[in-house]
Protein backbone atom coordinates (compact mmCIF):
# COMPACT_ATOMS: atom_id res chain seq x y z
CA UNK A 1 0.00 0.00 0.00
CA UNK A 2 2.61 2.60 1.08
CA UNK A 3 4.99 2.29 -2.02
CA UNK A 4 1.85 2.18 -4.52
CA UNK A 5 0.35 5.41 -2.39
CA UNK A 6 3.48 6.77 -2.69
CA UNK A 7 3.38 6.40 -6.56
CA UNK A 8 -0.23 7.95 -6.76
CA UNK A 9 0.99 10.76 -4.92
CA UNK A 10 4.23 11.53 -7.28
CA UNK A 11 1.90 11.36 -10.40
CA UNK A 12 -0.70 13.97 -8.90
CA UNK A 13 2.37 16.35 -7.61
CA UNK A 14 3.71 16.15 -11.24
CA UNK A 15 0.48 16.48 -12.45
CA UNK A 16 -0.16 19.42 -10.31
CA UNK A 17 3.24 20.86 -11.15
CA UNK A 18 2.16 20.22 -15.08
CA UNK A 19 -1.52 21.91 -14.20
CA UNK A 20 0.69 25.51 -13.09
CA UNK A 21 3.00 25.64 -15.65
CA UNK A 22 -0.11 25.22 -18.21
CA UNK A 23 -1.87 28.03 -16.36
CA UNK A 24 0.98 30.44 -15.98
CA UNK A 25 1.83 29.74 -19.79
CA UNK A 26 -1.71 30.39 -20.89
CA UNK A 27 -2.38 33.39 -19.10
CA UNK A 28 0.82 35.40 -20.14
CA UNK A 29 1.10 34.07 -23.52
CA UNK A 30 0.37 36.99 -25.72
CA UNK A 31 -1.48 35.17 -28.78
CA UNK A 32 -3.31 32.82 -26.96
CA UNK A 33 -5.87 34.10 -25.20
CA UNK A 34 -7.38 37.49 -25.76
CA UNK A 35 -6.41 40.03 -22.64
CA UNK A 36 -8.57 38.97 -19.71
CA UNK A 37 -7.52 41.50 -17.48
CA UNK A 38 -4.88 44.00 -18.84
CA UNK A 39 -5.94 45.89 -21.45
CA UNK A 40 -2.61 44.84 -23.67
CA UNK A 41 -2.19 41.96 -24.61
CA UNK A 42 1.59 41.97 -23.72
CA UNK A 43 1.20 43.17 -19.98
CA UNK A 44 0.72 40.08 -18.76
CA UNK A 45 3.74 38.70 -19.99
CA UNK A 46 5.34 42.01 -18.82
CA UNK A 47 4.33 41.43 -15.09
CA UNK A 48 4.59 37.84 -14.62
CA UNK A 49 6.95 36.42 -17.25
CA UNK A 50 6.70 33.42 -19.36
CA UNK A 51 7.13 29.80 -18.44
CA UNK A 52 8.92 29.06 -21.85
CA UNK A 53 11.40 32.36 -21.90
CA UNK A 54 12.23 31.78 -18.55
CA UNK A 55 13.06 27.92 -19.18
CA UNK A 56 15.13 29.31 -22.11
CA UNK A 57 17.09 32.11 -19.93
CA UNK A 58 17.76 29.37 -17.06
CA UNK A 59 18.65 26.83 -19.95
CA UNK A 60 21.05 29.66 -21.54
CA UNK A 61 22.86 30.91 -18.14
CA UNK A 62 24.00 27.11 -17.71
CA UNK A 63 24.77 26.22 -21.48
CA UNK A 64 26.84 29.39 -21.53
CA UNK A 65 28.12 29.41 -18.01
CA UNK A 66 27.72 32.91 -17.24
CA UNK A 67 25.42 31.48 -13.91
CA UNK A 68 28.53 29.60 -12.61
CA UNK A 69 30.42 32.14 -10.98
CA UNK A 70 27.38 34.13 -9.69
CA UNK A 71 26.23 30.69 -8.00
CA UNK A 72 29.80 29.96 -6.64
CA UNK A 73 29.98 33.31 -4.93
CA UNK A 74 26.11 32.70 -3.69
CA UNK A 75 27.16 29.50 -2.11
CA UNK A 76 30.31 30.37 -1.18
CA UNK A 77 28.83 32.83 0.89
CA UNK A 78 26.25 30.51 2.02
CA UNK A 79 28.74 27.97 3.26
CA UNK A 80 30.92 30.31 5.05
CA UNK A 81 27.83 31.90 6.73
CA UNK A 82 26.83 28.48 8.07
CA UNK A 83 30.21 27.52 8.95
CA UNK A 84 31.17 30.33 11.02
CA UNK A 85 27.63 31.13 12.34
CA UNK A 86 27.75 27.72 13.90
CA UNK A 87 31.38 27.31 15.09
CA UNK A 88 30.78 31.00 16.86
CA UNK A 89 27.34 29.67 18.04
CA UNK A 90 28.33 26.62 19.31
CA UNK A 91 31.01 27.96 21.35
CA UNK A 92 29.29 30.99 22.75
CA UNK A 93 26.34 28.65 23.58
CA UNK A 94 28.49 26.13 25.73
CA UNK A 95 30.32 28.79 27.26
CA UNK A 96 26.72 30.55 28.65
CA UNK A 97 25.09 27.70 29.57
CA UNK A 98 28.30 26.33 31.44
CA UNK A 99 29.11 29.68 33.00
CA UNK A 100 26.19 31.11 35.18
CA UNK A 101 27.84 34.52 35.55
CA UNK A 102 28.06 35.05 32.05
CA UNK A 103 24.51 34.01 30.67
CA UNK A 104 23.31 36.23 34.09
CA UNK A 105 24.80 39.21 32.88
CA UNK A 106 24.67 38.70 28.62
CA UNK A 107 20.72 37.46 28.87
CA UNK A 108 19.21 40.21 28.51
CA UNK A 109 21.41 41.57 25.61
CA UNK A 110 21.12 38.50 23.73
CA UNK A 111 17.45 38.86 23.81
CA UNK A 112 17.57 42.07 22.58
CA UNK A 113 19.89 40.85 19.86
CA UNK A 114 17.93 38.51 18.79
CA UNK A 115 14.50 40.28 18.51
CA UNK A 116 16.15 42.82 16.55
CA UNK A 117 15.46 42.82 12.64
CA UNK A 118 19.06 42.13 11.65
CA UNK A 119 18.34 42.08 7.96
CA UNK A 120 18.15 45.71 8.48
CA UNK A 121 22.25 45.37 9.54
CA UNK A 122 23.13 44.31 5.89
CA UNK A 123 23.76 48.00 4.39
CA UNK A 124 25.79 48.34 7.95
CA UNK A 125 27.98 45.74 6.78
CA UNK A 126 28.18 46.77 3.55
CA UNK A 127 29.89 49.64 4.85
CA UNK A 128 32.30 48.05 7.50
CA UNK A 129 33.04 45.28 5.27
CA UNK A 130 32.47 46.08 1.67
CA UNK A 131 30.25 45.05 -1.09
CA UNK A 132 32.14 41.73 -1.75
CA UNK A 133 31.41 38.63 0.00
CA UNK A 134 32.71 39.26 3.58
CA UNK A 135 29.59 41.28 4.02
CA UNK A 136 27.33 38.76 2.85
CA UNK A 137 28.77 35.96 5.29
CA UNK A 138 28.86 38.44 7.84
CA UNK A 139 24.68 39.08 7.36
CA UNK A 140 24.37 35.21 7.41
CA UNK A 141 26.58 34.95 10.37
CA UNK A 142 24.16 37.06 12.46
CA UNK A 143 21.68 35.23 10.89
CA UNK A 144 22.76 31.69 11.83
CA UNK A 145 24.58 32.29 14.75
CA UNK A 146 21.10 32.94 17.41
CA UNK A 147 19.32 29.64 15.92
CA UNK A 148 22.64 27.53 16.69
CA UNK A 149 22.96 29.20 20.06
CA UNK A 150 19.70 29.18 21.34
CA UNK A 151 20.05 25.00 20.51
CA UNK A 152 22.99 24.56 22.19
CA UNK A 153 22.32 26.64 25.13
CA UNK A 154 18.95 24.73 25.17
CA UNK A 155 20.97 21.65 24.85
CA UNK A 156 23.10 21.24 27.18
CA UNK A 157 20.95 22.82 29.93
CA UNK A 158 18.50 19.56 28.70
CA UNK A 159 21.66 17.02 29.52
CA UNK A 160 20.33 14.21 31.83
CA UNK A 161 21.54 14.87 35.08
CA UNK A 162 22.12 10.94 35.51
CA UNK A 163 24.13 10.72 32.28
CA UNK A 164 26.19 13.64 34.00
CA UNK A 165 26.58 12.21 37.58
CA UNK A 166 27.22 8.35 35.92
CA UNK A 167 30.32 10.21 33.52
CA UNK A 168 31.56 12.03 36.94
CA UNK A 169 31.23 9.04 38.60
CA UNK A 170 33.27 6.77 35.99
CA UNK A 171 35.80 9.30 36.08
CA UNK A 172 35.57 11.72 33.72
CA UNK A 173 37.64 15.39 33.96
CA UNK A 174 35.92 18.70 33.45
CA UNK A 175 37.20 18.68 29.91
CA UNK A 176 35.70 15.40 29.23
CA UNK A 177 33.02 16.10 30.29
CA UNK A 178 32.74 18.65 27.68
CA UNK A 179 33.63 16.69 25.55
CA UNK A 180 32.30 13.57 25.85
CA UNK A 181 29.01 14.30 27.37
CA UNK A 182 28.44 18.51 26.98
CA UNK A 183 29.34 19.01 23.34
CA UNK A 184 27.67 15.56 21.65
CA UNK A 185 23.69 16.33 23.75
CA UNK A 186 24.18 20.09 22.14
CA UNK A 187 24.95 18.46 18.68
CA UNK A 188 21.74 16.96 18.78
CA UNK A 189 20.30 20.28 19.33
CA UNK A 190 22.49 21.54 16.72
CA UNK A 191 21.34 18.79 14.18
CA UNK A 192 18.00 19.34 14.60
CA UNK A 193 18.26 23.00 13.79
CA UNK A 194 20.27 22.47 11.01
CA UNK A 195 17.57 22.65 8.35
CA UNK A 196 17.06 26.31 9.43
CA UNK A 197 20.13 28.03 10.20
CA UNK A 198 21.38 26.14 5.97
CA UNK A 199 18.18 28.20 4.75
CA UNK A 200 18.89 31.00 6.59
CA UNK A 201 22.65 31.19 5.65
CA UNK A 202 21.64 31.32 2.34
CA UNK A 203 18.70 34.55 3.12
CA UNK A 204 21.50 36.12 4.17
CA UNK A 205 24.05 35.55 0.99
CA UNK A 206 20.76 36.41 -1.18
CA UNK A 207 19.32 39.61 0.63
CA UNK A 208 23.06 40.79 0.82
CA UNK A 209 23.51 40.32 -2.48
CA UNK A 210 20.25 42.09 -3.58
CA UNK A 211 21.02 44.77 -0.94
CA UNK A 212 24.37 45.87 -3.09
CA UNK A 213 27.24 43.51 -4.64
CA UNK A 214 28.68 43.06 -7.93
CA UNK A 215 28.57 38.92 -7.76
CA UNK A 216 25.68 36.13 -7.12
CA UNK A 217 22.60 35.01 -8.05
CA UNK A 218 20.80 37.83 -5.68
CA UNK A 219 22.88 40.45 -7.93
CA UNK A 220 21.59 38.70 -10.87
CA UNK A 221 18.18 39.13 -10.22
CA UNK A 222 18.50 43.10 -8.76
CA UNK A 223 19.87 43.74 -11.87
CA UNK A 224 16.92 42.11 -14.03
CA UNK A 225 14.82 44.00 -11.82
CA UNK A 226 16.47 47.27 -12.92
CA UNK A 227 15.70 46.48 -16.70
CA UNK A 228 12.24 45.44 -15.51
CA UNK A 229 13.41 41.56 -17.21
CA UNK A 230 10.19 39.82 -15.60
CA UNK A 231 11.46 36.55 -17.45
CA UNK A 232 15.54 36.85 -15.71
CA UNK A 233 13.76 37.56 -12.47
CA UNK A 234 11.92 34.27 -12.48
CA UNK A 235 14.90 32.52 -13.44
CA UNK A 236 16.87 34.00 -10.97
CA UNK A 237 14.53 32.96 -8.26
CA UNK A 238 14.22 29.12 -9.57
CA UNK A 239 17.53 28.97 -9.31
CA UNK A 240 17.83 29.66 -6.06
CA UNK A 241 14.55 27.81 -5.09
CA UNK A 242 16.71 24.53 -6.91
CA UNK A 243 20.02 25.00 -4.97
CA UNK A 244 18.32 25.57 -1.33
CA UNK A 245 15.91 22.47 -1.64
CA UNK A 246 19.51 20.94 -3.11
CA UNK A 247 21.03 22.27 0.18
CA UNK A 248 18.20 21.20 2.42
CA UNK A 249 18.48 17.31 0.91
CA UNK A 250 21.68 17.34 1.26
CA UNK A 251 21.50 18.80 4.93
CA UNK A 252 18.96 15.84 5.52
CA UNK A 253 21.37 13.06 4.19
CA UNK A 254 24.34 14.38 6.46
CA UNK A 255 21.07 14.34 9.34
CA UNK A 256 20.50 10.77 9.26
CA UNK A 257 24.22 9.48 8.85
CA UNK A 258 25.15 11.86 11.65
CA UNK A 259 21.87 10.75 14.02
CA UNK A 260 21.97 7.40 13.98
CA UNK A 261 21.50 7.04 17.52
CA UNK A 262 18.63 8.94 18.09
CA UNK A 263 15.42 6.89 17.62
CA UNK A 264 13.21 7.56 14.40
CA UNK A 265 9.33 8.01 14.95
CA UNK A 266 7.67 4.79 14.00
CA UNK A 267 11.16 2.42 14.39
CA UNK A 268 10.67 0.19 16.85
CA UNK A 269 13.44 -2.39 16.41
CA UNK A 270 14.28 -3.93 19.97
CA UNK A 271 14.98 -7.42 20.61
CA UNK B 1 38.82 -1.88 58.29
CA UNK B 2 35.48 -0.81 56.49
CA UNK B 3 35.57 -0.32 53.01
CA UNK B 4 32.67 2.03 53.14
CA UNK B 5 31.51 3.35 56.44
CA UNK B 6 29.16 6.48 57.06
CA UNK B 7 29.28 8.36 60.58
CA UNK B 8 26.18 10.15 61.79
CA UNK B 9 25.02 11.19 58.53
CA UNK B 10 22.99 14.19 58.19
CA UNK B 11 21.99 15.50 54.92
CA UNK B 12 19.68 19.10 54.99
CA UNK B 13 18.46 20.27 52.05
CA UNK B 14 17.97 24.02 51.53
CA UNK B 15 15.98 25.06 49.13
CA UNK B 16 15.85 28.50 46.92
CA UNK B 17 13.35 29.76 49.14
CA UNK B 18 14.84 28.78 52.05
CA UNK B 19 12.55 25.76 53.59
CA UNK B 20 14.84 23.38 54.92
CA UNK B 21 14.28 19.80 54.62
CA UNK B 22 16.40 17.22 55.99
CA UNK B 23 16.52 13.81 54.16
CA UNK B 24 18.64 11.59 56.67
CA UNK B 25 20.06 12.17 59.78
CA UNK B 26 21.94 10.25 62.44
CA UNK B 27 23.12 7.67 59.93
CA UNK B 28 25.48 5.50 60.36
CA UNK B 29 26.46 2.72 58.05
CA UNK B 30 29.67 0.33 57.63
CA UNK B 31 29.81 -1.72 55.03
CA UNK B 32 32.84 -4.56 55.18
CA UNK B 33 35.34 -5.45 51.91
CA UNK B 34 33.03 -8.13 50.19
CA UNK B 35 29.89 -7.72 51.74
CA UNK B 36 26.39 -7.62 50.44
CA UNK B 37 24.33 -4.73 52.04
CA UNK B 38 20.76 -3.70 51.03
CA UNK B 39 19.30 -0.65 52.47
CA UNK B 40 15.49 -1.02 52.56
CA UNK B 41 12.70 1.24 53.48
CA UNK B 42 9.51 2.90 52.37
CA UNK B 43 9.72 5.42 49.09
CA UNK B 44 10.82 8.90 50.13
CA UNK B 45 12.95 7.67 53.27
CA UNK B 46 16.11 9.50 51.76
CA UNK B 47 17.83 5.76 50.61
CA UNK B 48 19.30 7.73 46.96
CA UNK B 49 20.29 10.05 49.34
CA UNK B 50 22.49 8.24 51.41
CA UNK B 51 23.89 6.45 48.39
CA UNK B 52 24.24 10.05 46.80
CA UNK B 53 26.77 10.90 49.90
CA UNK B 54 28.62 7.80 50.03
CA UNK B 55 29.19 8.08 45.87
CA UNK B 56 30.95 11.28 47.21
CA UNK B 57 28.03 13.47 44.90
CA UNK B 58 25.99 14.82 47.84
CA UNK B 59 28.48 16.30 50.55
CA UNK B 60 26.78 15.63 53.96
CA UNK B 61 25.41 18.52 55.78
CA UNK B 62 27.08 16.69 59.08
CA UNK B 63 28.74 13.55 60.00
CA UNK B 64 31.60 12.12 57.29
CA UNK B 65 32.04 9.12 54.85
CA UNK B 66 35.14 7.52 54.24
CA UNK B 67 36.71 4.50 52.39
CA UNK B 68 39.14 2.36 53.47
CA UNK B 69 39.82 4.28 56.42
CA UNK B 70 40.36 7.83 54.18
CA UNK B 71 37.95 10.44 54.67
CA UNK B 72 36.19 11.07 51.70
CA UNK B 73 36.56 14.45 49.81
CA UNK B 74 34.89 14.97 46.63
CA UNK B 75 34.21 11.99 44.07
CA UNK B 76 34.32 8.47 45.61
CA UNK B 77 37.15 7.15 42.84
CA UNK B 78 36.92 3.91 44.39
CA UNK B 79 33.07 3.17 43.85
CA UNK B 80 30.95 2.33 40.80
CA UNK B 81 27.57 3.84 41.09
CA UNK B 82 24.41 1.87 38.77
CA UNK B 83 21.89 4.74 38.71
CA UNK B 84 17.84 3.98 38.79
CA UNK B 85 16.85 6.11 35.80
CA UNK B 86 18.71 5.73 32.28
CA UNK B 87 22.47 6.89 33.07
CA UNK B 88 23.92 5.20 29.59
CA UNK B 89 24.98 8.10 26.84
CA UNK B 90 22.23 7.71 23.95
CA UNK B 91 25.17 8.67 21.41
CA UNK B 92 27.12 6.07 22.23
CA UNK B 93 27.36 2.17 21.02
CA UNK B 94 26.90 -0.54 23.69
CA UNK B 95 30.52 -0.81 23.20
CA UNK B 96 31.38 2.50 23.46
CA UNK B 97 29.46 3.05 26.68
CA UNK B 98 31.21 -0.01 28.02
CA UNK B 99 34.62 1.20 27.21
CA UNK B 100 34.07 5.06 28.26
CA UNK B 101 35.14 4.87 31.86
CA UNK B 102 38.61 3.12 30.28
CA UNK B 103 38.51 5.88 27.75
CA UNK B 104 38.54 8.76 30.90
CA UNK B 105 41.48 7.09 31.87
CA UNK B 106 43.38 7.32 28.44
CA UNK B 107 43.27 3.26 28.55
CA UNK B 108 44.77 2.04 24.71
CA UNK B 109 41.37 2.08 22.84
CA UNK B 110 41.95 -1.36 21.35
CA UNK B 111 42.82 -3.08 24.64
CA UNK B 112 39.78 -1.00 26.09
CA UNK B 113 37.35 -2.38 23.28
CA UNK B 114 38.52 -5.91 23.84
CA UNK B 115 38.04 -5.69 27.10
CA UNK B 116 34.62 -4.05 26.72
CA UNK B 117 33.47 -6.88 23.97
CA UNK B 118 34.18 -9.62 27.31
CA UNK B 119 32.17 -7.43 29.68
CA UNK B 120 29.27 -7.28 27.56
CA UNK B 121 29.27 -11.20 26.59
CA UNK B 122 29.68 -11.74 30.55
CA UNK B 123 26.41 -9.98 30.97
CA UNK B 124 24.83 -12.02 28.00
CA UNK B 125 24.86 -8.81 25.55
CA UNK B 126 27.87 -10.58 23.17
CA UNK B 127 26.98 -9.46 19.71
CA UNK B 128 25.10 -6.03 20.67
CA UNK B 129 27.83 -3.94 20.90
CA UNK B 130 26.96 -2.03 17.85
CA UNK B 131 23.80 -1.49 18.75
CA UNK B 132 22.79 2.38 20.42
CA UNK B 133 20.68 2.58 24.01
CA UNK B 134 17.66 2.81 22.09
CA UNK B 135 17.57 -0.02 20.47
CA UNK B 136 17.93 -1.95 23.30
CA UNK B 137 14.89 -3.21 26.05
CA UNK B 138 15.38 -2.18 29.52
CA UNK B 139 16.64 -5.03 30.93
CA UNK B 140 19.73 -4.79 27.98
CA UNK B 141 20.34 -1.06 29.01
CA UNK B 142 20.59 -2.00 32.85
CA UNK B 143 22.89 -5.07 31.44
CA UNK B 144 25.29 -2.06 29.22
CA UNK B 145 25.42 -0.21 32.47
CA UNK B 146 26.27 -2.35 35.06
CA UNK B 147 29.21 -3.54 32.80
CA UNK B 148 29.93 0.05 32.46
CA UNK B 149 30.18 0.37 36.06
CA UNK B 150 32.40 -3.63 36.38
CA UNK B 151 34.54 -2.99 33.57
CA UNK B 152 36.26 -0.65 36.08
CA UNK B 153 36.74 -2.86 38.76
CA UNK B 154 35.98 -0.82 41.97
CA UNK B 155 36.17 -1.59 45.03
CA UNK B 156 32.75 -0.60 46.07
CA UNK B 157 29.85 -0.65 44.24
CA UNK B 158 26.30 1.15 44.41
CA UNK B 159 23.77 0.25 43.12
CA UNK B 160 20.26 2.52 43.72
CA UNK B 161 17.42 0.31 43.00
CA UNK B 162 19.04 -0.49 39.80
CA UNK B 163 16.24 -2.94 38.54
CA UNK B 164 13.05 -1.50 39.97
CA UNK B 165 11.70 -0.21 35.67
CA UNK B 166 11.78 -4.13 34.99
CA UNK B 167 9.33 -6.54 34.73
CA UNK B 168 9.71 -9.43 37.79
CA UNK B 169 11.60 -12.44 35.02
CA UNK B 170 13.65 -10.21 34.08
CA UNK B 171 14.30 -8.95 37.38
CA UNK B 172 15.42 -12.51 38.64
CA UNK B 173 17.36 -13.14 35.94
CA UNK B 174 19.35 -9.70 36.23
CA UNK B 175 19.31 -10.66 40.05
CA UNK B 176 20.74 -14.10 39.11
CA UNK B 177 23.40 -12.49 37.20
CA UNK B 178 24.41 -9.74 39.30
CA UNK B 179 24.91 -12.45 42.60
CA UNK B 180 26.96 -14.95 40.08
CA UNK B 181 29.48 -11.55 39.12
CA UNK B 182 29.52 -10.87 42.61
CA UNK B 183 30.83 -14.26 43.83
CA UNK B 184 33.20 -14.41 41.11
CA UNK B 185 34.67 -10.99 42.35
CA UNK B 186 33.28 -10.23 45.79
CA UNK B 187 32.98 -6.73 45.93
CA UNK B 188 31.55 -4.84 48.75
CA UNK B 189 27.57 -3.30 47.34
CA UNK B 190 25.37 -1.23 48.79
CA UNK B 191 22.09 -2.23 46.86
CA UNK B 192 18.99 0.63 47.68
CA UNK B 193 15.70 -1.07 47.11
CA UNK B 194 11.94 -0.99 48.43
CA UNK B 195 11.69 -4.34 47.36
CA UNK B 196 12.40 -6.79 51.34
CA UNK B 197 12.52 -9.99 49.41
CA UNK B 198 15.20 -8.46 46.53
CA UNK B 199 16.82 -7.13 49.64
CA UNK B 200 17.06 -10.34 51.44
CA UNK B 201 17.31 -12.87 48.73
CA UNK B 202 20.88 -10.64 47.72
CA UNK B 203 21.98 -9.67 50.64
CA UNK B 204 24.66 -10.86 53.82
CA UNK B 205 22.68 -7.92 55.86
CA UNK B 206 19.92 -5.88 55.31
CA UNK B 207 19.60 -1.84 57.31
CA UNK B 208 15.92 -0.72 57.23
CA UNK B 209 15.20 3.11 57.84
CA UNK B 210 12.62 4.69 58.71
CA UNK B 211 10.48 6.59 56.86
CA UNK B 212 11.13 10.36 55.78
CA UNK B 213 11.68 12.97 56.30
CA UNK B 214 14.64 12.51 58.88
CA UNK B 215 14.84 9.00 57.97
CA UNK B 216 17.54 6.97 60.24
CA UNK B 217 18.39 3.20 60.62
CA UNK B 218 15.66 1.47 62.86
CA UNK B 219 17.24 -2.30 62.34
CA UNK B 220 19.75 -4.53 61.06
CA UNK B 221 19.44 -7.80 59.86
CA UNK B 222 21.86 -10.31 59.23
CA UNK B 223 20.75 -13.35 56.40
CA UNK B 224 22.41 -16.45 57.34
CA UNK B 225 20.76 -17.90 53.56
CA UNK B 226 23.29 -20.15 52.35
CA UNK B 227 25.03 -19.64 48.83
CA UNK B 228 24.96 -19.69 45.86
CA UNK B 229 21.19 -18.82 45.80
CA UNK B 230 18.40 -18.69 43.55
CA UNK B 231 16.83 -15.80 43.74
CA UNK B 232 13.59 -16.78 42.90
CA UNK B 233 13.79 -20.44 44.30
CA UNK B 234 15.47 -19.04 47.73
CA UNK B 235 11.81 -16.82 48.31
CA UNK B 236 9.90 -20.16 49.46
CA UNK B 237 12.99 -21.35 52.00
CA UNK B 238 11.74 -21.52 55.62
CA UNK B 239 14.12 -19.38 56.61
CA UNK B 240 13.56 -17.08 53.99
CA UNK B 241 10.23 -16.22 54.89
CA UNK B 242 11.12 -16.39 58.76
CA UNK B 243 13.39 -13.70 58.26
CA UNK B 244 10.66 -12.12 55.55
CA UNK B 245 8.46 -11.62 58.58
CA UNK B 246 10.92 -10.56 61.22
CA UNK B 247 12.33 -7.57 58.93
CA UNK B 248 8.66 -7.27 57.81
CA UNK B 249 7.47 -6.26 61.17
CA UNK B 250 10.28 -3.68 61.92
CA UNK B 251 9.35 -2.00 58.96
CA UNK B 252 5.32 -2.60 58.72
CA UNK B 253 5.01 0.44 60.87
CA UNK B 254 7.41 3.01 58.73
CA UNK B 255 5.77 2.00 55.43
CA UNK B 256 2.21 2.93 57.63
CA UNK B 257 3.42 6.48 58.26
CA UNK B 258 4.92 7.10 54.64
CA UNK B 259 1.74 6.55 53.26
CA UNK B 260 -0.15 8.26 55.70
CA UNK B 261 1.94 11.15 54.72
CA UNK B 262 1.69 10.47 50.60
CA UNK B 263 -2.14 10.92 51.05
CA UNK B 264 -1.98 14.06 53.11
Amino acid sequence: MPAKGNRTLRIWQLGLFAGLMLAWYVLTSPTLLPPLYFDDPNKAAFFFGEPLKVMWRIWDWFSSGFIYPHLWVTLLETALAFVIGTVLGLVVGLWLALSATASALLDPYLKAVNAMPRVILAPIFAMWFGLDMASKVALGVTLVFFIVFFNVYQGVREVSVTVLANARMLGASNRQLLRHVYVPSAMSWVFASLHNSVGLAFVGAVVGEYLGSSRGVGYLILQAEGTFDFNAVVAGILVLTAFALLLDGAVSLAERRLLVWQPRSGETEKI
Amino acid sequence: MPALALEDVRVTFVSPDGARYTAIRDTTLRVEPGEFVSVVGPTGCGKSTLLNVAAGLLQPSAGAASVFGERLSGLNRKAGYLFQSEALMPWRTALQNVTVGLEFRDADPRQAAAQAEEWLRRVGLGGFGGRYPHQLSGGMRKRVALAQALILDPEIILMDEPFAALDIQTRHLMENELLELWSANRKSVVFITHDLEEAISLSDRVVVMSAGPESHPIGEFAIDLPRPRDVAEIRLAPRFIELHGLIWAAMKQEVLKSYARQRQ
